[in-house]
Protein backbone atom coordinates (compact mmCIF):
# COMPACT_ATOMS: atom_id res chain seq x y z
CA UNK A 1 0.00 0.00 0.00
CA UNK A 2 1.96 2.98 -1.23
CA UNK A 3 0.94 6.16 0.52
CA UNK A 4 1.83 9.48 -1.02
CA UNK A 5 4.42 11.34 1.02
CA UNK A 6 3.13 14.60 2.44
CA UNK A 7 5.17 17.52 1.23
CA UNK A 8 7.87 18.61 3.64
CA UNK A 9 7.66 15.53 5.81
CA UNK A 10 10.43 13.05 5.90
CA UNK A 11 10.06 9.53 4.68
CA UNK A 12 12.32 6.53 4.31
CA UNK A 13 14.53 6.34 1.28
CA UNK A 14 16.69 3.65 -0.19
CA UNK A 15 20.43 3.93 0.33
CA UNK A 16 22.96 1.76 -1.47
CA UNK A 17 26.26 0.83 0.10
CA UNK A 18 28.87 2.29 -2.25
CA UNK A 19 32.02 1.66 -0.26
CA UNK A 20 33.09 0.28 3.11
CA UNK A 21 36.31 0.84 5.05
CA UNK A 22 37.36 -0.91 8.23
CA UNK A 23 38.30 1.59 10.95
CA UNK A 24 39.26 -0.97 13.60
CA UNK A 25 38.68 -4.73 13.85
CA UNK A 26 35.23 -3.95 15.29
CA UNK A 27 34.20 -0.75 13.52
CA UNK A 28 33.50 0.09 9.93
CA UNK A 29 32.82 3.23 7.93
CA UNK A 30 29.99 2.81 5.45
CA UNK A 31 29.61 5.14 2.49
CA UNK A 32 26.06 5.22 1.18
CA UNK A 33 24.77 6.51 -2.08
CA UNK A 34 21.54 8.36 -1.36
CA UNK A 35 19.80 9.83 -4.41
CA UNK A 36 18.57 13.38 -3.83
CA UNK A 37 20.41 13.75 -0.55
CA UNK A 38 19.58 17.32 0.55
CA UNK A 39 22.89 17.87 2.39
CA UNK A 40 23.33 18.04 6.16
CA UNK A 41 24.91 19.90 9.06
CA UNK A 42 27.73 18.39 11.12
CA UNK A 43 26.26 16.65 14.19
CA UNK A 44 23.08 15.46 12.51
CA UNK A 45 22.14 11.80 12.33
CA UNK A 46 20.08 9.42 10.24
CA UNK A 47 17.73 6.64 11.24
CA UNK A 48 18.48 3.30 9.64
CA UNK A 49 15.76 0.71 9.12
CA UNK A 50 16.30 -2.96 8.33
CA UNK A 51 13.57 -5.33 7.24
CA UNK A 52 13.85 -9.12 7.48
CA UNK A 53 12.20 -11.34 4.86
CA UNK A 54 9.29 -12.07 7.24
CA UNK A 55 8.60 -8.35 7.62
CA UNK A 56 10.29 -7.97 11.03
CA UNK A 57 11.91 -4.57 11.36
CA UNK A 58 14.62 -2.96 13.42
CA UNK A 59 15.46 0.72 13.53
CA UNK A 60 18.51 2.51 14.96
CA UNK A 61 20.07 5.97 14.79
CA UNK A 62 23.57 6.63 13.41
CA UNK A 63 25.43 9.92 13.35
CA UNK A 64 26.69 11.24 10.05
CA UNK A 65 30.49 11.17 9.99
CA UNK A 66 31.07 13.06 6.77
CA UNK A 67 31.03 16.78 6.12
CA UNK A 68 28.84 18.34 3.47
CA UNK A 69 29.50 18.84 0.66
CA UNK A 70 31.67 15.73 0.58
CA UNK A 71 35.40 16.21 0.13
CA UNK A 72 35.02 19.98 0.07
CA UNK A 73 33.58 20.98 -3.23
CA UNK A 74 31.55 18.16 -4.67
CA UNK A 75 28.54 19.33 -6.64
CA UNK A 76 26.01 20.60 -4.11
CA UNK A 77 22.92 18.44 -4.09
CA UNK A 78 24.53 15.96 -6.41
CA UNK A 79 26.45 12.78 -5.74
CA UNK A 80 24.66 12.22 -2.45
CA UNK A 81 27.24 10.34 -0.44
CA UNK A 82 26.67 9.89 3.27
CA UNK A 83 29.20 8.29 5.59
CA UNK A 84 28.39 6.49 8.81
CA UNK A 85 30.79 4.80 11.18
CA UNK A 86 29.36 1.87 13.09
CA UNK A 87 30.89 0.23 16.14
CA UNK A 88 29.97 -3.45 16.48
CA UNK A 89 28.36 -4.59 19.72
CA UNK A 90 28.77 -8.34 19.74
CA UNK A 91 25.34 -9.08 21.19
CA UNK A 92 23.69 -6.34 19.16
CA UNK A 93 20.88 -6.81 16.69
CA UNK A 94 21.73 -4.15 14.11
CA UNK A 95 25.38 -3.10 14.47
CA UNK A 96 26.91 -6.55 13.65
CA UNK A 97 24.79 -6.62 10.52
CA UNK A 98 26.12 -3.24 9.42
CA UNK A 99 29.75 -4.01 10.26
CA UNK A 100 29.93 -7.62 9.07
CA UNK A 101 27.10 -8.58 6.76
CA UNK A 102 26.17 -5.62 4.57
CA UNK A 103 28.09 -5.63 1.29
CA UNK A 104 28.75 -3.05 -1.39
CA UNK A 105 25.67 -2.88 -3.61
CA UNK A 106 23.25 -3.88 -0.82
CA UNK A 107 20.40 -1.58 0.06
CA UNK A 108 19.02 -0.42 3.37
CA UNK A 109 16.44 2.21 4.25
CA UNK A 110 17.48 5.50 5.70
CA UNK A 111 15.67 8.57 7.04
CA UNK A 112 17.41 11.88 7.46
CA UNK A 113 19.29 14.05 7.96
CA UNK A 114 17.64 14.83 11.30
CA UNK A 115 18.38 16.57 14.58
CA UNK A 116 18.87 20.33 14.44
CA UNK A 117 19.91 20.64 18.05
CA UNK A 118 23.16 18.71 18.30
CA UNK A 119 24.77 20.54 15.38
CA UNK A 120 27.60 22.97 14.90
CA UNK A 121 27.10 25.84 12.49
CA UNK A 122 29.96 27.82 11.05
CA UNK A 123 28.16 31.00 12.10
CA UNK A 124 28.80 30.16 15.78
CA UNK A 125 31.75 32.31 16.82
CA UNK A 126 32.70 30.79 20.18
CA UNK A 127 35.52 28.34 20.73
CA UNK A 128 34.36 24.75 20.60
CA UNK A 129 35.04 21.87 22.96
CA UNK A 130 34.25 18.38 21.70
CA UNK A 131 34.19 15.49 24.16
CA UNK A 132 33.71 12.04 22.64
CA UNK A 133 33.73 8.57 24.12
CA UNK A 134 34.12 5.54 21.83
CA UNK A 135 31.85 5.79 18.79
CA UNK A 136 30.65 9.12 20.22
CA UNK A 137 33.46 10.69 18.23
CA UNK A 138 31.49 10.15 14.99
CA UNK A 139 29.32 13.31 14.93
CA UNK A 140 32.25 15.29 16.39
CA UNK A 141 34.35 14.10 13.47
CA UNK A 142 31.79 15.58 11.11
CA UNK A 143 32.29 18.91 12.90
CA UNK A 144 36.09 18.64 12.68
CA UNK A 145 35.89 17.75 8.99
CA UNK A 146 33.44 20.50 8.29
CA UNK A 147 35.61 23.10 10.04
CA UNK A 148 38.72 21.89 8.21
CA UNK A 149 37.02 21.91 4.88
CA UNK A 150 35.69 25.44 5.18
CA UNK A 151 38.90 26.67 6.84
CA UNK A 152 36.89 28.07 9.72
CA UNK A 153 38.86 29.91 12.38
CA UNK A 154 36.97 29.08 15.60
CA UNK A 155 39.40 27.26 17.90
CA UNK A 156 38.43 23.60 18.34
CA UNK A 157 39.53 21.15 21.00
CA UNK A 158 38.65 17.49 20.84
CA UNK A 159 38.98 15.24 23.87
CA UNK A 160 38.54 11.70 22.59
CA UNK A 161 38.33 8.85 25.07
CA UNK A 162 38.94 5.29 23.82
CA UNK A 163 39.86 1.96 25.32
CA UNK A 164 43.13 1.47 23.48
CA UNK A 165 44.95 2.49 20.34
CA UNK A 166 43.35 -0.41 18.50
CA UNK A 167 39.92 1.10 19.12
CA UNK A 168 40.75 4.52 17.66
CA UNK A 169 38.45 5.58 14.86
CA UNK A 170 39.91 7.84 12.14
CA UNK A 171 43.36 6.91 13.36
CA UNK A 172 45.16 8.28 10.33
CA UNK A 173 42.95 11.21 9.57
CA UNK A 174 42.87 12.81 13.03
CA UNK A 175 46.63 13.58 13.14
CA UNK A 176 46.27 15.12 9.66
CA UNK A 177 43.70 17.56 11.00
CA UNK A 178 46.02 18.42 13.89
CA UNK A 179 48.78 19.11 11.36
CA UNK A 180 46.78 20.91 8.68
CA UNK A 181 43.96 22.71 10.51
CA UNK A 182 45.29 25.68 12.49
CA UNK A 183 43.54 26.02 15.84
CA UNK A 184 42.53 22.37 16.15
CA UNK A 185 43.84 20.43 19.16
CA UNK A 186 43.36 16.78 19.96
CA UNK A 187 43.76 15.02 23.28
CA UNK A 188 43.47 11.24 23.39
CA UNK A 189 42.42 9.66 26.66
CA UNK A 190 43.00 5.91 26.96
CA UNK A 191 40.81 4.03 29.39
CA UNK A 192 42.16 0.45 29.23
CA UNK A 193 45.54 0.42 27.61
CA UNK A 194 47.75 3.35 26.65
CA UNK A 195 50.35 3.04 23.88
CA UNK A 196 53.97 2.48 24.96
CA UNK A 197 55.58 5.64 26.23
CA UNK A 198 52.25 7.46 26.70
CA UNK A 199 52.68 10.11 29.41
CA UNK A 200 49.75 9.01 31.60
CA UNK A 201 48.40 5.62 32.67
CA UNK A 202 45.00 4.51 31.35
CA UNK A 203 42.08 6.01 33.23
CA UNK A 204 38.49 7.06 32.76
CA UNK A 205 37.91 10.65 31.78
CA UNK A 206 38.02 12.84 34.90
CA UNK A 207 37.98 16.43 36.15
CA UNK A 208 41.71 16.88 35.51
CA UNK A 209 41.42 15.69 31.89
CA UNK A 210 38.65 18.11 31.02
CA UNK A 211 40.13 20.94 33.07
CA UNK A 212 43.54 20.58 31.40
CA UNK A 213 42.50 19.84 27.85
CA UNK A 214 39.22 21.71 27.55
CA UNK A 215 38.56 25.46 27.50
CA UNK A 216 38.15 27.50 30.68
CA UNK A 217 34.46 28.29 31.32
CA UNK A 218 35.02 32.05 30.92
CA UNK A 219 35.90 31.47 27.26
CA UNK A 220 32.18 30.50 26.98
CA UNK A 221 32.89 27.61 24.62
CA UNK A 222 30.14 25.73 22.85
CA UNK A 223 30.47 22.20 24.21
CA UNK A 224 29.39 18.99 22.49
CA UNK A 225 29.49 15.73 24.42
CA UNK A 226 28.73 12.42 22.76
CA UNK A 227 29.08 8.73 23.51
CA UNK A 228 27.56 5.94 25.57
CA UNK A 229 24.97 7.28 28.03
CA UNK A 230 27.10 6.81 31.15
CA UNK A 231 30.11 8.48 29.49
CA UNK A 232 28.01 11.49 28.49
CA UNK A 233 26.57 11.87 31.97
CA UNK A 234 29.99 11.67 33.62
CA UNK A 235 31.50 14.22 31.22
CA UNK A 236 28.52 16.59 31.46
CA UNK A 237 28.61 16.49 35.27
CA UNK A 238 32.32 17.32 35.23
CA UNK A 239 31.77 20.21 32.83
CA UNK A 240 29.02 21.69 34.99
CA UNK A 241 31.15 21.22 38.13
CA UNK A 242 33.99 23.08 36.39
CA UNK A 243 31.65 26.02 35.89
CA UNK A 244 30.47 25.59 32.30
CA UNK A 245 27.02 26.98 31.60
CA UNK A 246 24.68 23.98 31.19
CA UNK A 247 22.93 25.90 28.41
CA UNK A 248 26.12 25.77 26.34
CA UNK A 249 26.55 22.02 26.77
CA UNK A 250 24.86 19.87 24.16
CA UNK A 251 24.74 16.14 24.62
CA UNK A 252 24.05 13.17 22.39
CA UNK A 253 23.59 9.93 24.33
CA UNK A 254 24.09 6.77 22.30
CA UNK A 255 22.48 4.49 24.89
CA UNK A 256 23.97 1.33 26.26
CA UNK A 257 25.47 0.58 29.58
CA UNK A 258 29.20 0.93 29.09
CA UNK B 1 17.61 0.44 27.48
CA UNK B 2 19.16 3.53 28.92
CA UNK B 3 18.01 7.04 28.36
CA UNK B 4 18.84 9.14 25.32
CA UNK B 5 18.49 12.82 24.44
CA UNK B 6 15.36 14.31 22.93
CA UNK B 7 17.45 14.86 19.83
CA UNK B 8 17.24 11.11 19.15
CA UNK B 9 13.54 11.38 18.31
CA UNK B 10 14.21 13.92 15.57
CA UNK B 11 13.45 11.33 12.89
CA UNK B 12 10.13 10.30 14.38
CA UNK B 13 9.10 13.94 14.71
CA UNK B 14 10.20 14.84 11.19
CA UNK B 15 7.92 12.09 9.95
CA UNK B 16 4.98 14.01 11.47
CA UNK B 17 6.03 17.64 11.13
CA UNK B 18 7.35 19.49 8.13
CA UNK B 19 10.12 21.09 10.18
CA UNK B 20 12.61 20.04 12.82
CA UNK B 21 10.87 20.11 16.19
CA UNK B 22 13.99 19.18 18.20
CA UNK B 23 15.27 22.75 17.85
CA UNK B 24 11.97 24.16 19.15
CA UNK B 25 11.65 25.39 22.74
CA UNK B 26 9.16 23.73 25.05
CA UNK B 27 7.85 25.18 28.27
CA UNK B 28 7.25 22.42 30.81
CA UNK B 29 3.71 22.26 32.19
CA UNK B 30 5.03 20.84 35.44
CA UNK B 31 7.76 23.30 36.41
CA UNK B 32 7.85 26.07 33.80
CA UNK B 33 11.35 25.17 32.66
CA UNK B 34 12.00 26.15 29.03
CA UNK B 35 14.57 24.47 26.82
CA UNK B 36 15.06 22.81 23.44
CA UNK B 37 13.07 19.64 22.72
CA UNK B 38 16.44 18.13 21.81
CA UNK B 39 17.52 18.55 25.44
CA UNK B 40 14.67 16.48 26.90
CA UNK B 41 15.48 13.13 28.50
CA UNK B 42 14.24 10.32 26.33
CA UNK B 43 13.07 7.06 27.89
CA UNK B 44 11.22 3.90 26.96
CA UNK B 45 12.15 3.19 23.38
CA UNK B 46 10.25 -0.08 23.09
CA UNK B 47 6.61 0.83 23.76
CA UNK B 48 7.02 4.38 22.61
CA UNK B 49 9.16 7.41 23.23
CA UNK B 50 8.68 9.20 26.52
CA UNK B 51 10.41 12.58 26.72
CA UNK B 52 10.81 13.99 30.21
CA UNK B 53 11.79 17.43 31.47
CA UNK B 54 15.41 17.31 32.69
CA UNK B 55 14.42 19.64 35.52
CA UNK B 56 11.41 17.91 37.09
CA UNK B 57 11.20 14.50 35.34
CA UNK B 58 7.60 15.17 34.24
CA UNK B 59 6.60 13.81 30.85
CA UNK B 60 6.63 16.65 28.32
CA UNK B 61 5.70 14.60 25.29
CA UNK B 62 5.20 11.02 24.27
CA UNK B 63 5.08 9.37 20.90
CA UNK B 64 3.66 5.92 20.18
CA UNK B 65 3.83 4.16 16.83
CA UNK B 66 1.03 1.79 15.92
CA UNK B 67 0.79 0.08 12.54
CA UNK B 68 -0.15 2.81 10.08
CA UNK B 69 -0.59 5.56 12.71
CA UNK B 70 1.26 7.51 15.31
CA UNK B 71 0.02 9.02 18.58
CA UNK B 72 1.69 12.20 19.79
CA UNK B 73 0.83 13.48 23.27
CA UNK B 74 2.09 16.97 24.14
CA UNK B 75 0.10 17.52 27.32
CA UNK B 76 3.26 18.10 29.32
CA UNK B 77 4.15 21.23 27.40
CA UNK B 78 2.19 24.44 27.93
CA UNK B 79 3.87 25.96 24.91
CA UNK B 80 6.09 25.19 21.96
CA UNK B 81 8.14 27.96 20.40
CA UNK B 82 9.18 27.23 16.84
CA UNK B 83 11.69 29.11 14.74
CA UNK B 84 10.10 29.96 11.39
CA UNK B 85 12.83 31.23 9.13
CA UNK B 86 16.20 29.78 8.14
CA UNK B 87 16.21 26.64 10.26
CA UNK C 1 7.69 -0.40 -0.73
CA UNK C 2 9.89 -1.92 1.92
CA UNK C 3 13.37 -3.00 0.99
CA UNK C 4 14.28 -6.40 2.36
CA UNK C 5 17.75 -6.24 3.86
CA UNK C 6 19.66 -9.17 2.44
CA UNK C 7 20.95 -11.41 5.18
CA UNK C 8 19.18 -9.59 7.98
CA UNK C 9 17.28 -11.85 10.35
CA UNK C 10 17.00 -9.70 13.42
CA UNK C 11 17.01 -11.10 16.88
CA UNK C 12 15.87 -14.71 16.96
CA UNK C 13 12.10 -14.80 17.17
CA UNK C 14 10.75 -18.08 18.40
CA UNK C 15 7.13 -18.67 17.50
CA UNK C 16 5.57 -21.48 19.50
CA UNK C 17 2.02 -22.77 19.40
CA UNK C 18 -0.26 -21.58 22.18
CA UNK C 19 1.01 -18.02 22.38
CA UNK C 20 -1.37 -15.09 21.87
CA UNK C 21 -1.40 -13.81 18.27
CA UNK C 22 1.70 -11.92 17.15
CA UNK C 23 3.78 -12.93 20.18
CA UNK C 24 7.24 -14.52 20.28
CA UNK C 25 8.88 -16.50 23.03
CA UNK C 26 11.69 -14.97 25.07
CA UNK C 27 13.90 -16.57 27.67
CA UNK C 28 15.31 -13.42 29.26
CA UNK C 29 13.28 -10.84 31.08
CA UNK C 30 13.48 -7.60 29.09
CA UNK C 31 13.22 -4.41 31.10
CA UNK C 32 11.09 -1.62 29.70
CA UNK C 33 11.38 1.74 31.37
CA UNK C 34 9.48 4.92 30.69
CA UNK C 35 11.41 6.86 33.30
CA UNK C 36 13.99 6.66 36.04
CA UNK C 37 13.81 3.55 38.23
CA UNK C 38 12.59 4.61 41.68
CA UNK C 39 14.48 3.16 44.65
CA UNK C 40 12.04 2.82 47.52
CA UNK C 41 13.35 2.08 51.01
CA UNK C 42 11.08 -0.47 52.68
CA UNK C 43 10.42 1.81 55.65
CA UNK C 44 8.96 4.37 53.26
CA UNK C 45 6.90 1.84 51.32
CA UNK C 46 3.13 1.65 51.68
CA UNK C 47 0.20 0.51 49.64
CA UNK C 48 -3.10 2.38 49.81
CA UNK C 49 -6.52 1.49 48.47
CA UNK C 50 -8.78 4.53 48.05
CA UNK C 51 -12.48 4.07 47.37
CA UNK C 52 -14.62 6.33 45.22
CA UNK C 53 -15.84 8.03 48.41
CA UNK C 54 -12.28 8.74 49.50
CA UNK C 55 -11.92 6.09 52.20
CA UNK C 56 -8.39 4.80 52.51
CA UNK C 57 -6.92 1.52 53.65
CA UNK C 58 -3.13 1.29 53.88
CA UNK C 59 -0.49 -1.32 54.55
CA UNK C 60 3.10 -0.75 55.56
CA UNK C 61 5.73 -3.19 54.29
CA UNK C 62 5.67 -5.33 57.50
CA UNK C 63 1.86 -5.36 57.42
CA UNK C 64 1.76 -6.20 53.73
CA UNK C 65 4.28 -9.04 53.92
CA UNK C 66 2.43 -10.48 56.95
CA UNK C 67 -0.67 -11.02 54.79
CA UNK C 68 -1.36 -14.52 53.45
CA UNK C 69 0.56 -14.96 50.19
CA UNK C 70 0.39 -17.26 47.21
CA UNK C 71 3.21 -18.85 45.23
CA UNK C 72 2.15 -19.15 41.64
CA UNK C 73 3.37 -19.63 38.12
CA UNK C 74 2.06 -17.75 35.10
CA UNK C 75 2.77 -16.69 31.51
CA UNK C 76 3.34 -13.02 30.76
CA UNK C 77 2.75 -11.23 27.48
CA UNK C 78 4.35 -7.89 26.70
CA UNK C 79 2.77 -5.64 24.09
CA UNK C 80 6.23 -5.28 22.48
CA UNK C 81 5.63 -8.87 21.34
CA UNK C 82 7.62 -11.00 23.73
CA UNK C 83 6.01 -13.61 25.91
CA UNK C 84 7.63 -15.44 28.77
CA UNK C 85 6.20 -18.71 29.93
CA UNK C 86 5.98 -20.20 33.40
CA UNK C 87 7.35 -17.30 35.45
CA UNK C 88 7.16 -17.94 39.18
CA UNK C 89 6.12 -15.36 41.72
CA UNK C 90 5.09 -14.81 45.31
CA UNK C 91 2.45 -12.21 46.00
CA UNK C 92 -0.67 -11.20 47.84
CA UNK C 93 -3.90 -11.75 45.95
CA UNK C 94 -6.00 -8.66 45.30
CA UNK C 95 -8.90 -10.69 46.71
CA UNK C 96 -7.11 -10.57 50.07
CA UNK C 97 -6.33 -6.86 49.84
CA UNK C 98 -9.82 -5.87 48.75
CA UNK C 99 -11.76 -8.27 51.03
CA UNK C 100 -12.88 -5.53 53.44
CA UNK C 101 -13.06 -2.67 50.97
CA UNK C 102 -16.57 -1.32 50.36
CA UNK C 103 -16.98 -0.14 46.79
CA UNK C 104 -19.54 0.07 44.02
CA UNK C 105 -16.97 1.21 41.46
CA UNK C 106 -16.36 -0.76 38.28
CA UNK C 107 -12.90 0.58 37.44
CA UNK C 108 -9.59 1.12 39.14
CA UNK C 109 -6.47 3.15 38.56
CA UNK C 110 -3.25 1.52 39.68
CA UNK C 111 -0.69 4.05 40.98
CA UNK C 112 3.06 3.67 41.29
CA UNK C 113 6.03 5.38 42.88
CA UNK C 114 7.48 7.61 40.17
CA UNK C 115 4.03 8.61 38.91
CA UNK C 116 3.15 5.71 36.60
CA UNK C 117 -0.54 4.80 36.34
CA UNK C 118 -2.60 2.20 34.52
CA UNK C 119 -6.35 1.52 34.48
CA UNK C 120 -7.84 -1.93 35.06
CA UNK C 121 -11.52 -2.88 35.51
CA UNK C 122 -12.12 -4.01 39.09
CA UNK C 123 -13.43 -7.41 38.05
CA UNK C 124 -10.10 -8.12 36.32
CA UNK C 125 -8.36 -7.78 39.67
CA UNK C 126 -10.67 -10.20 41.53
CA UNK C 127 -11.29 -13.94 41.68
CA UNK C 128 -7.65 -14.97 41.67
CA UNK C 129 -6.71 -13.01 38.55
CA UNK C 130 -4.31 -10.47 40.07
CA UNK C 131 -1.64 -10.13 42.73
CA UNK C 132 0.76 -7.68 44.22
CA UNK C 133 3.96 -9.63 43.80
CA UNK C 134 7.16 -9.14 45.79
CA UNK C 135 9.24 -12.17 44.87
CA UNK C 136 10.26 -13.40 41.43
CA UNK C 137 11.96 -16.76 40.94
CA UNK C 138 12.37 -17.12 44.69
CA UNK C 139 14.26 -13.82 45.08
CA UNK C 140 13.22 -10.38 46.25
CA UNK C 141 11.89 -8.44 43.28
CA UNK C 142 14.63 -6.22 41.88
CA UNK C 143 13.93 -2.51 41.33
CA UNK C 144 14.37 -2.96 37.53
CA UNK C 145 11.49 -5.43 37.57
CA UNK C 146 9.28 -3.34 39.82
CA UNK C 147 10.51 -4.09 43.33
CA UNK C 148 9.77 -3.80 46.18
CA UNK C 149 6.37 -4.85 44.79
CA UNK C 150 4.54 -4.80 41.48
CA UNK C 151 1.05 -5.50 40.23
CA UNK C 152 0.58 -8.71 38.31
CA UNK C 153 -2.47 -9.03 36.06
CA UNK C 154 -1.11 -11.68 33.71
CA UNK C 155 -4.23 -12.13 31.59
CA UNK C 156 -3.74 -8.58 30.26
CA UNK C 157 -0.71 -7.14 28.42
CA UNK C 158 2.15 -6.65 30.80
CA UNK C 159 2.04 -2.82 30.93
CA UNK C 160 -1.09 -3.32 33.07
CA UNK C 161 1.14 -5.09 35.62
CA UNK C 162 2.46 -1.82 37.03
CA UNK C 163 5.92 -1.81 38.58
CA UNK C 164 6.62 -0.09 41.94
CA UNK C 165 2.91 -0.03 42.95
CA UNK C 166 1.81 2.09 45.86
CA UNK C 167 -1.92 2.45 45.46
CA UNK C 168 -5.21 1.53 43.92
CA UNK C 169 -7.94 4.10 43.31
CA UNK C 170 -11.54 2.99 42.71
CA UNK C 171 -13.23 4.86 39.86
CA UNK C 172 -16.86 5.05 38.71
CA UNK C 173 -15.78 5.77 35.14
CA UNK C 174 -12.94 4.28 33.17
CA UNK C 175 -10.05 6.69 32.70
CA UNK C 176 -6.80 6.18 30.82
CA UNK C 177 -3.53 5.66 32.70
CA UNK C 178 -0.05 6.52 31.45
CA UNK C 179 0.31 4.36 28.32
CA UNK C 180 -3.43 4.33 27.63
CA UNK C 181 -3.36 8.14 27.38
CA UNK C 182 -0.35 7.86 25.09
CA UNK C 183 -2.20 5.65 22.58
CA UNK C 184 -2.39 2.15 24.01
CA UNK C 185 -5.61 0.17 24.43
CA UNK C 186 -7.85 0.83 27.43
CA UNK C 187 -8.20 -2.88 28.23
CA UNK C 188 -5.28 -4.72 26.61
CA UNK C 189 -6.36 -8.34 26.09
CA UNK C 190 -3.41 -10.15 24.44
CA UNK C 191 -5.63 -12.87 23.00
CA UNK C 192 -7.65 -10.23 21.11
CA UNK C 193 -4.47 -8.31 20.24
CA UNK C 194 -5.77 -5.15 21.85
CA UNK C 195 -2.51 -3.27 21.60
CA UNK C 196 -3.43 0.25 20.56
CA UNK C 197 -6.48 2.46 20.87
CA UNK C 198 -9.04 1.38 18.31
CA UNK C 199 -7.65 -2.17 17.98
C1 LIG D 1 21.39 9.85 17.97
C2 LIG D 1 22.20 8.59 17.99
C3 LIG D 1 23.32 8.48 17.18
C4 LIG D 1 24.10 7.31 17.18
N1 LIG D 1 25.20 7.25 16.39
C5 LIG D 1 25.96 6.14 16.37
C6 LIG D 1 27.14 6.07 15.56
O1 LIG D 1 27.49 7.02 14.86
N2 LIG D 1 27.87 4.92 15.57
C7 LIG D 1 27.50 3.85 16.34
O2 LIG D 1 28.19 2.81 16.29
N3 LIG D 1 26.40 3.88 17.13
C8 LIG D 1 25.61 5.00 17.17
N4 LIG D 1 24.49 5.04 17.97
C9 LIG D 1 24.08 3.82 18.69
C10 LIG D 1 23.20 2.97 17.76
O3 LIG D 1 21.98 3.62 17.50
C11 LIG D 1 22.85 1.60 18.35
O4 LIG D 1 22.33 1.77 19.64
C12 LIG D 1 24.03 0.67 18.42
O5 LIG D 1 24.56 0.46 17.13
C13 LIG D 1 23.62 -0.67 19.05
O6 LIG D 1 22.61 -1.26 18.28
P1 LIG D 1 22.49 -2.85 18.19
O7 LIG D 1 21.22 -3.17 17.51
O8 LIG D 1 23.74 -3.42 17.64
O9 LIG D 1 22.44 -3.29 19.73
P2 LIG D 1 21.12 -3.68 20.54
O10 LIG D 1 20.63 -4.99 20.04
O11 LIG D 1 20.20 -2.52 20.53
O12 LIG D 1 21.72 -3.80 22.00
C14 LIG D 1 22.56 -4.89 22.36
C15 LIG D 1 23.14 -4.65 23.74
O13 LIG D 1 24.04 -3.55 23.73
C16 LIG D 1 23.62 -2.53 24.63
N5 LIG D 1 23.79 -1.25 23.92
C17 LIG D 1 22.91 -0.63 23.10
N6 LIG D 1 23.42 0.51 22.60
C18 LIG D 1 24.67 0.62 23.11
C19 LIG D 1 25.70 1.59 22.97
N7 LIG D 1 25.56 2.68 22.20
N8 LIG D 1 26.86 1.37 23.65
C20 LIG D 1 27.03 0.28 24.43
N9 LIG D 1 26.08 -0.66 24.61
C21 LIG D 1 24.91 -0.51 23.96
C22 LIG D 1 22.18 -2.79 24.90
O14 LIG D 1 21.82 -2.34 26.20
C23 LIG D 1 22.10 -4.30 24.78
O15 LIG D 1 22.49 -4.94 25.97
C24 LIG D 1 23.73 6.22 18.00
C25 LIG D 1 22.60 6.33 18.82
C26 LIG D 1 21.85 7.50 18.83
C27 LIG D 1 20.65 7.59 19.73
ZN1 LIG E 1 9.70 20.42 34.20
Amino acid sequence: MARAALPGRLTWRAATLAEARPETPTARTLVFDVPDWPGHLPGQHVDVRLTAPDGYRAQRSYSIASAWPPGGGGPPGGGGKVELTVQRLDDGEVSPYLTDVLEVGDQIELRGPVGGWFVWRETQQNPVLLVGGGSGVVPLMAMVRSRGQSRAKQPFRLIYSVRSQGDLLYREELPRHVRDDPGFDLFLNYTRQAPDGWPSPPKRIDVATINTHGWPPDFTPDVYVCGPTTFVETAADILVALGHDPKRIRTERFGGTS
Amino acid sequence: MMKLDGNAMAGDLREIFAFDVTAAQYTCAGCGHAEAIGALMLWGQEMGRVARCPHCDDVVLSLVHAPGRVFLDVRGAVRLELPLAGS
Amino acid sequence: MAIISRGFGGRRRESVPGLPPGQYLTHDFPVLSAGPTPRIPLDRWSFTVTTESGEKTSWTWPEFTALPYEDFSTDIHCVTKWSKLGTTWRGVSLDTLLADVETAADYTMVHSFGGYTTNVPLEDLLDGKAWIAYKFDGEDLEPEHGGPARMLVPHLYFWKSAKWVNGLQMMQEDEPGFWEAAGYHMYGDPWLEQRYQGD
